[in-house]
């Protein structure tokens, strides 16, 4: 890519000529590395929170699951924590996610790296998108390739004991596909999918705030429900922020239709003809959108 | 070539005017140095120029519009925008990678040789660095990118007299040549006296002085008058005068030369003397406009 080193004493070419060939996607890849660089939690939390589920795991079956001499409780104590390993491992990353988030466009402005960043040219857009990115692209990926490790290797240490006491490890293999296209299938739709307008807010927030990033990105939708609930003794914006983080109260009420379990059953169909993912993916564009332009207009604080 | 032009150019922070419809063009391969109190509207202006604030008027920076085409014109504009806005965390080798990834006119291996001349190790992060290192990185970043103007605010500010030096001579030497264009604020202007090609005095957001340096040394002469020709002296209207052990300095504007030299040592004054000069007119302590 320096291939101008040499035509250092050019003239004054003529303006809107393209300089040396760039691929638009490179400035994007730089970016989301950089933002890996900064904030090494991203991957290190996950990664260390599957250590110490394992951790416990490898006690559970040399110690616990050993001492029950009843073989099906043994069972049963072995198959237990996978679905509880995968949801350590969301909720990590989910708690990463929000703080990085709150982050990411504030600390560039605390800390006057602003003005480096924008001393090169990388557009708003660029910056933006590569810090939503990271919420709901690197770490929807760095979830599902850790929990499967994570429950590979538990399978594996079951495996071992349960053929250490002479029982089949058939029953343990055979959900062991299903269960991590499950683990896909859930960490898509709810947290890519389901949950990007708390993202896009949690960015904005961040871009706009001079301090507290966090105080703002949570208080007034609290000050909203309690207003609601005090003037009109109605909770619909409660409600509504329920339903964005948990799924809603009718969608679990009616099984199969928002996959709020991971092990829930695939029904995409009805996922996808919820009118609420639209409207979230809607509002999540406009967030950003006004994430991208507040960026144009800031400076450091 | 005209590189940087503004006509009118306003900028207000609610009741506070940075910029007052300033005018002024800043031709190719200038090194201009843009020299005001704190306050003036430099920053201001020079935010205006990098598309990093709105502003009212009419400006053009490398025929661009620097506010709606901010991201065409970084690929052509490098800027120092103050010391130590390089990331903390970042790591000299990352802060490498990352130029080298997004700016298509950097050149790496020249960058490399740059900070090969410093003590600068690769595998350092930016707060292990003392801030003289920090201006040196970021210096070697910039110099490195095939730019065809480089903005600087302040970019000495709180280094010592080494480091600063240093910073100038590498422009100069190594950085600068006929086809670049240099904007460079600061309040160090001893530091810069010898390696501007123009000037301008900048003040509550109007320009009260753009000359280049030629013309600087042509029409401002500083004598250090005998005592018994002071009064003869300032007949010939001088625009500042100022006492140093017991004698008189006058500072003249476009007055001949020949005949001050028969009132004591005449010589160019330093661009701090002139600038002291034309902000205490500015402030109203003195008679004489200096334009």
């Amino acid at each position: 890519m320096n291939t101008q080193s040499n035509a250092m004493p050019e003239s004054f070419d003529t303006q809107g000529i393209a300089p040396a060939p760039m691929s638009a996607t490179q400035p994007m890849y730089w970016s989301i590395r950089r933002e890996l660089w900064e904030n090494r939690s991203i991957y290190i939390a996950p990664l260390a929170v599957a250590a110490v589920t394992l951790f416990g795991f490898l006690i559970a079956t040399m110690g616990y699951a050993m001492s029950v001499s009843n073989l099906a409780q043994r069972r049963a104590a072995l198959e237990g924590p996978y679905s509880f390993a995968a949801g350590v491992i969301m909720a990590t990353t989910f708690v990463v996610g929000v703080f990085y988030s709150l982050d990411a466009l504030h600390g560039e402005r605390r800390d006057r790296s602003i003005l480096f960043w924008k001393s090169l040219p990388v557009s708003d857009l660029t910056a933006v998108l590569s810090k939503v990115s990271i919420p709901l692209v690197v770490l929807p990926l760095l979830t599902v390739v850790v929990v499967v490790a994570t429950q590979l290797i538990m399978l594996l240490l079951s495996s071992a004991v349960l053929m250490g006491s002479g029982l089949s490890v058939a029953t343990l293999w055979t959900p062991a596909f299903r269960m991590s296209l499950m683990l896909l299938y859930h960490i898509v739709t709810v947290h890519v999918l389901w949950h990007a307008p708390i993202y896009g807010w949690l960015l904005l927030v961040s871009g706009w705030a001079r301090r507290a990033a966090f105080l703002w990105a949570a208080l007034p939708p609290l000050a909203i429900c309690a207003v609601e609930k005090i003037a009109f003794n109605t909770t619909h914006f409660a409600a509504l922020l329920g339903y964005r983080f948990m799924g809603g109260a009718e969608a679990l009420t009616a099984p199969g239709s928002f996959p709020i379990d991971p092990m829930t059953h695939l029904t995409p169909g009805k996922f996808l003809s919820t009118p609420g993912l639209w409207m979230g993916l809607a509002v999540a564009a406009a967030l950003l959108a006004a994430a991208v332009r507040l960026r144009r207009f800031q400076g450091p604080i | 070539m005209t590189v940087i032009e503004a006509r009118g150019l306003r900028k207000a922070f609610g009741t506070t005017i940075a910029l007052d419809s300033v005018n002024f063009r800043v031709e190719e391969g200038r090194i201009l140095g843009l020299i005001g109190p704190n306050g003036a509207g430099k920053t201001t202006a020079l935010n205006a120029m990098l598309g990093l604030i709105p502003y009212q008027g009419e400006l053009r920076v490398l025929g661009r519009d620097p506010w709606s085409e901010r991201e065409q014109l970084m690929r052509d504009v490098c800027f120092i925008a103050d010391v130590a806005v390089l990331p903390r965390w970042m790591r000299v080798s990352q802060a490498l990678d990352y130029v080298a990834g997004v700016h298509p006119r950097f050149d790496r291996a020249k960058a490399e040789g740059f900070l090969a001349k410093t003590t600068i190790q690769h595998a350092s992060k930016v707060r292990e660095l003392s801030k003289g290192m920090v201006t040196q990185l970021h210096l070697a970043l910039v110099m490195a990118i095939d730019a065809k103007l480089l903005v600087l605010d302040e970019p000495t500010l709180g280094l010592d007299i080494l480091y600063r030096k240093q910073f100038y001579d590498s422009l100069l030497n190594d950085y600068y040549d006929r086809s670049r264009t240099i904007v460079v604020t600061t309040h160090q202007v001893e530091d810069v006296q010898h390696v501007l090609t123009d000037l301008m005095f900048i003040n509550r957001g109007r320009i009260v002085l753009d000359c280049s340096m030629e013309e600087f040394e042509a029409r401002y002469v500083e004598v250090m008058v005998h005592p018994e020709r002071v009064t003869a002296a300032r007949a010939l209207k001088p625009i500042h005068e100022r006492q140093v052990l017991g004698r008189s300095i006058l500072l003249f504007d476009r007055v001949d030369r020949q005949q001050l030299a028969g009132f004591g040592d005449a010589r160019t004054p330093s661009i701090s003397d002139l600038f002291v000069a034309v902000m205490g007119n500015q402030a109203g302590q003195a008679p004489g406009a200096i334009r």
